[in-house]
């Protein structure tokens, strides 16, 4: 009746998981039974869960990722105070547990933290960004979204019932084969991110098409601004990649849960494929990843500095330059497989062809500081953080492509360091950069400065205390993933980089204090004309937060940097533009389909995992149902009045207008 | 409000690594074999040629940002420079220069440091054959029919040439003194050749990992001069088991935190028996509960 | 940007002008809407296809792997796959007709072709399950080697594809029955035609690379 699933799967004699799952249980309990007195429900199911509206889906996805930054830190707090403790002692957490807490710390980081938050700054901006009134496909949209959730709703049950993974984030085969791990955290693996990453597909294909056909009036390619562009490369990257990893993981599932043999010690199976295979969507992910970050500090940076992006059609090229040779260097993940002086060779120098078109981005970031008139808020100085830790960061990783080093330093702590250097200084310093720039137009308020700069300094300073002594210890021969070692010189590192763990610690103390702060005191913080930053492109035309349509009539571009030129000409003639003449517009109506279907899918997964064979029929069914009643109705947008649109953007135009007003005072 | 780009504990710290780093002697910053000399100037020369460019972009970010802040009234205000032809042209050639430069190196250095090329010696290589497995390294000696787990014996200044397999899951067979890792994997040899020139201890380890007795999958490196290699090798043909199908497939079994032994002699044909997995692969984890898919406890 | 010209007076870092003004109603209208949804699912075939490459790479890489077991030569029917092929390339001309009936509103075409694509696709079906019945009983299951899970995986992929495209045809044929004719409904038929179109083309991919290939080594 239950497969496998018996009380046994809940580990009650394990202390640390079973007080943390029993916390996190509180915690939901808690925020539900508030929600549900509180009388929130009934707005959170209209206007969030089964909203589909680029916006909120867009926030959904960010704070989804804030959440499981949480849990994965948490994972990363336990590894580092391990390690710091385990010299000549086996520490507080046994191998297997240890295990299982650096596979899903990985799993969670890249594919429920940096993946929905660049996804959901993508999705809430772009569409702004491009004068559009929403994405291509709404309702799937949601579908994507609640998917992603389901995966990382089958991550965190794990914690409870029964294990993760305890074979590394990409489980190479054959320690994740049934022979070798025989448990169940495998399967959770597999199948979270089976599931989510048909939400990542889902949402590809939705930013792609809406990238490439919807814009507003005169918005051709040439003129969108840098994080459409890469908005695009990134999303055809998930378009030709996340299907490779969808294979793979069905491969090692089949090998799994049928006994094929694709990966197997056994009748042919070949554990290099999987390494292949994995690598090809792999290194693919990671520009899926920095590429959306690299728009963010574009739109940064420009607007910071007061200056169009320098060398723009250079940043186009060098974008798509990375996005097409990211599929040709796979291999530099395992240089030390033996595969011979040339191939290596090769795929070395293509590695390093890469750091072209980035050094190119670099360099046209500090050109476009050159000549500027900076400011220094929060989303810059996550930027300023970004350039000068991305150069180190992309510095040790050309090194990590010359085949001969990486013969000394792969698998090592260096190459932790490597990685976390251009993840955390690249992705998810672009993430809080563009979380501080868009958070105002996104709710209507600023988030508190000085909060957000002590954070910022905090997570700077953090984590160059945490991982430059990763490279050091990598250079003293450091493995990655110890549980426990013996030498003495390594011991000290070690303790340094958990002190780093503490100052990031705080870092993100602060940043949960920015956030309820900046709740609290909205009203301060409150800013009503719309473009809090003197923003540059299109998004800051829209008041905030934008209303359901984003644009009362769609605009027409006629520059590269829409917004700023409509200011520019308002500021000429110190007038806005007459008012044009408002419709009703129509808008897809919200739909449950999205959050229905995930519902399914989770039982589905669930069951996959534990083997509950009637349970998976009855979602599978449930799953297609729920897309035939919502292929049925007869209904799906609804109409918004004109008078309506004219009331939203006549108060739009006022506040622009008070803005103007103080111009022209100030001119006088 | 303008703020101050440069944290002072990252000065610092900076500052502090070199020394450091020259105070605790890292280990593949002290090779003590050719190839690992060789890694270690190919690491020192990359690094110092990106570092030429490194350098001078993260001082132009502070310099830039500082003096181009908005309350510095002297900094010149350009609000309409986007391009520059000279510039574009100085932004993609910098990188490319270095790059064709360093894709030299690897290339050169690639082929150069091939594990599996042989080294230039005037004596012949010792073979030694090594298997990773559940969770130990096995060094098998052919020419002198001895094998013994967890630690490895050879002779200084003589080229050694490894053929390493796995037993089950994948490893990677490193001395970070000595230079090049290299998998090991089932059912395939992996070539790697390696040299000591003195004598001297060294730590050797896994460096992929391959399951929770992973972090115990360290072993000893005693290189010691020829003479007393050949010591060793008689002392151990004097003790210990022999090492057959039989006590191998005992030793194949799952086992955390071996002390290190020897084996007098060994079937000649064992290393190839593994590779064309002619004895299987070892087993996974024995569970003593009815019921091991639930839960990591049941493994033990 | 009066200023930009000064600094590029060629205009490289930006262009500038109109180049083709977009449609007023970009976002709406039910003729963009067709063509945006109809842009969308090719890019999603294009995914789906590069998974099937994913097989293939696979397939190609095992297809030697038989572990002394039986090879493709020793396997492959291909009277059985030739009338497979023959069934599915049949009702991907039909389905043509059938999405022709459709926009024309003619329900006998409309009904009358996809029923026969139906029973085309499900004959494809049933010969496949038959061969790998036979397979099975055979000894020749996809556990006995990595050439034949890579076999069963990549073929057996299709078929489910296929069967996804049945199921995805009744619904449809339900709908236009229930709800006749409508804009979104055409739209999903348009879709389900690039789907059945591109099964189509994987088979032939399929047919080549696996059993043609597989058959003459």
């Amino acid at each position: 009746m239950l497969g496998k699933l018996s009380w046994d799967a809940i580990p009650y004699d394990q202390p640390i998981p079973m007080a943390a799952s029993s916390v996190v249980a509180l915690v939901i309990i808690g925020v539900l039974g508030w929600v549900t007195v509180k009388g929130y429900v009934p707005y959170l199911w209209k206007e969030w869960i089964t909203s589909v509206d680029h916006k909120r889906i867009g926030v959904m996805y960010c704070f989804l990722a804030l959440v499981m930054l949480l849990r994965g830190f948490s994972d990363a707090i336990m590894m580092r105070s391990q390690q710091a403790l385990a010299f000549r002692s086996p520490g507080y957490l046994p191998p297997e547990h240890y295990d299982q807490i650096f596979s899903a710390h990985g799993t969670l980081m890249i594919f429920f933290v940096a993946m929905p938050f660049v996804i959901g700054l993508m999705n809430f901006a772009v569409p702004l960004q491009l004068g559009a009134r929403d994405v291509a496909f709404p309702t799937l949209n949601s579908v994507g979204f609640w998917l992603t959730a389901t995966g990382a709703l089958l991550v965190n049950v794990s914690l409870v019932v029964g294990e993760f993974a305890r074979t590394g984030w990409l489980p190479y085969p054959p320690l994740s084969e049934l022979q070798y791990s025989p448990g169940v955290g495998v399967d959770y693996y597999l199948w979270a991110l089976e599931i989510s990453g048909v939400g990542t597909l889902i949402s590809g294909v939705n930013l792609v098409t809406t990238v490439l056909k919807i814009h507003a009036p005169g918005m051709t390619y040439m003129r969108m601004p840098m994080f459409c562009w890469t908005t695009l490369a990134a999303n055809l990257l998930i378009v030709a990649a996340f299907p490779i990893l969808t294979a793979t993981l069905a491969m090692l599932l089949l090998d799994r849960y049928l006994g094929f043999h694709f990966f197997t010690n056994e009748a042919g199976g070949n554990m290099m494929m999987f390494m292949n295979l994995i690598w090809a969507w792999g290194h693919p992910e990671v520009y899926i990843l920095i590429l959306p970050a690299f728009g963010v500090f574009s739109e940064v940076v420009s607007t910071f500095a007061r200056k169009p992006l320098f060398g723009y059609r250079s940043m186009v090229m060098a974008t798509m330059v990375i996005c097409l040779l990211s599929f040709t260097v796979w291999l530099h993940h395992f240089f030390t497989m033996g595969a011979g002086a040339d191939v290596n060779a090769i795929f070395g120098i293509m590695s390093m062809i890469i750091a072209v078109p980035t050094g190119v981005k670099v360099f046209n970031w500090l050109f476009t500081l050159y000549g500027g008139r900076i400011e220094f808020s929060t989303p810059l100085l996550w930027s300023l953080g970004f350039m000068v830790t991305f150069v180190v960061g992309g510095m040790t990783g050309v090194l990590l492509a010359v085949p001969p080093a990486d013969f000394v330093l792969h698998n090592s702590l260096f190459l932790v360091a490597h990685f976390h250097n251009v993840i955390i200084g690249g992705v998810l310093f672009g993430a809080f950069a563009g979380y501080n720039y868009w958070f105002p137009k996104a709710f209507g308020f600023r988030l508190h400065e000085g909060l957000g700069k002590a954070a910022f300094w905090c997570w700077l300073v953090g984590f160059y205390v945490a991982f430059m002594p990763l490279y050091v210890l990598g250079l003293m021969g450091m493995t990655r993933r110890m549980q426990h070692y013996d030498v003495p010189a390594w011991h000290p590192w070690l303790l340094v980089a958990a002190f780093g763990a503490a100052i990031i610690t705080v870092a993100i103390g602060l940043q949960v204090a920015q956030l309820v702060v900046s709740i609290r005191r909205r009203e301060e913080l409150r800013d009503l004309t719309g473009d809090p930053w003197n923003g540059r492109s299109l998004e800051w035309a829209t008041p905030s937060p934008p209303p359901a349509f984003n644009y009362a009539v769609l605009p027409t571009i006629e520059g590269e940097e829409a917004y700023w030129d409509i200011k520019q000409r308002a500021f000429e003639r110190l007038q806005l533009r007459d008012e044009p003449e408002y419709r009703e517009i129509e808008m897809p109506k919200n739909s449950p389909t999205g959050f229905v279907c995930a519902f399914f899918a989770s039982f589905m997964g669930f069951a996959l995992i534990w083997h509950i064979w009637w349970l998976v029929g009855v979602a599978a069914f449930g799953a297609f149902a729920t897309f035939v009643v919502f292929a049925w109705r007869d209904e799906d947008e609804y109409i918004i009045p004109a008078d309506e649109v004219a009331r939203i953007d006549r108060a739009n135009r006022a506040s622009r207008r008070a803005v103007l007003e103080q111009m022209r005072t100030a001119a006088r | 409000m303008p703020a101050e780009p440069a944290g002072p504990p990252r000065r610092a710290l900076v500052l502090l690594a070199p020394l450091a780093l020259a105070a605790c002697q890292p280990a593949v910053l002290d090779p003590q074999g050719s190839v690992g000399i060789a890694e270690k100037t190919i690491l020192i020369d990359s690094l110092a040629i990106m570092l030429a460019i490194v350098v001078p972009t993260v001082a132009a970010t502070f310099g830039f940002a500082w003096w181009f802040r908005a309350s510095n009234t002297r900094a010149r205000y350009m609000p309409h420079f986007g391009y520059s032809g000279a510039l574009e042209l100085l932004v993609w050639s910098v990188p490319l220069l270095t790059i064709l430069l360093l894709g030299g190196v690897a290339w050169i250095g690639s082929h150069d440091l091939d594990p599996a090329k042989p080294l230039p010696s005037s004596a012949p290589p010792l073979e030694v054959q090594g298997v990773s497995l559940d969770w130990k390294w096995l060094f098998i000696y052919p020419d002198q029919g001895v094998a013994s787990v967890n630690e490895l014996v050879i002779p200084a200044g003589i080229p050694v040439h490894f053929s390493l397999t796995s037993a089950s899951v994948m490893n990677a067979f490193f001395i970070p003194q000595l230079g090049s890792m290299i998998y090991t994997m089932n059912g395939m040899t992996s070539q790697l050749n390696l040299v000591a020139d003195n004598p001297g201890e060294f730590l050797g380890l896994s460096s992929h990992y391959s399951g929770d007795g992973f972090s115990d999958m360290h072993f000893d490196v005693r290189a010691v001069p020829a003479a007393r290699f050949e010591d060793w090798v008689n002392a151990t043909r004097g003790k210990g088991e022999s090492l057959d199908p039989g006590t191998y497939t005992s030793l194949a079994r799952q086992s955390i935190d071996v002390r290190p032994f020897t084996y007098r002699e060994v079937d000649p044909q064992l290393y190839q028996m593994i590779v064309t997995q002619k004895l299987p692969p070892g087993p996974g984890p024995e569970t003593g509960q009815p019921d091991r898919t639930v839960s990591p406890r049941t493994e033990k | 940007m009066s200023g930009a010209a000064a600094t590029d007076p060629h205009r490289l870092g930006r262009s500038s002008g109109h180049r083709h003004a977009a449609s007023e109603h970009a976002a709406g209208g039910l003729h963009a809407k067709r063509i945006i949804t109809g842009y969308g699912f090719w890019i999603f075939l294009l995914s789906d296809i590069i998974m099937f490459s994913g097989f293939f790479a696979a397939y190609a890489v095992l297809s030697g792997n038989t572990a002394d077991g039986p090879s493709g030569k020793d396997l492959f029917d291909l009277r059985n796959v030739a009338i497979e092929t023959a069934c599915l390339l049949f009702s991907s001309f039909t389905c043509g007709i059938g999405g022709i009936g459709a926009h024309t509103r003619r329900g006998l075409w409309f009904y009358g072709a996809m029923t026969v694509t139906f029973l085309f696709g499900a004959a494809f079906l049933a010969l496949e399950i038959h061969e790998f019945a036979d397979l099975v009983a055979r000894g020749a299951g996809p556990t006995r080697s990595a050439f034949l899970s890579a076999f069963f995986t990549l073929v057996g992929c299709h078929g489910l594809h296929v069967t996804a495209g049945l199921l995805w045809l009744l619904t449809m044929m339900a709908q236009v029955f229930a709800k006749g004719y409508r804009a979104d409904i055409l739209r999903r038929i348009l879709c389900f035609s690039l789907f059945w179109h591109a099964l189509d083309i994987i088979w032939v991919a399929l047919f080549t690379v696996v059993y043609l290939m597989g058959a003459g080594q």
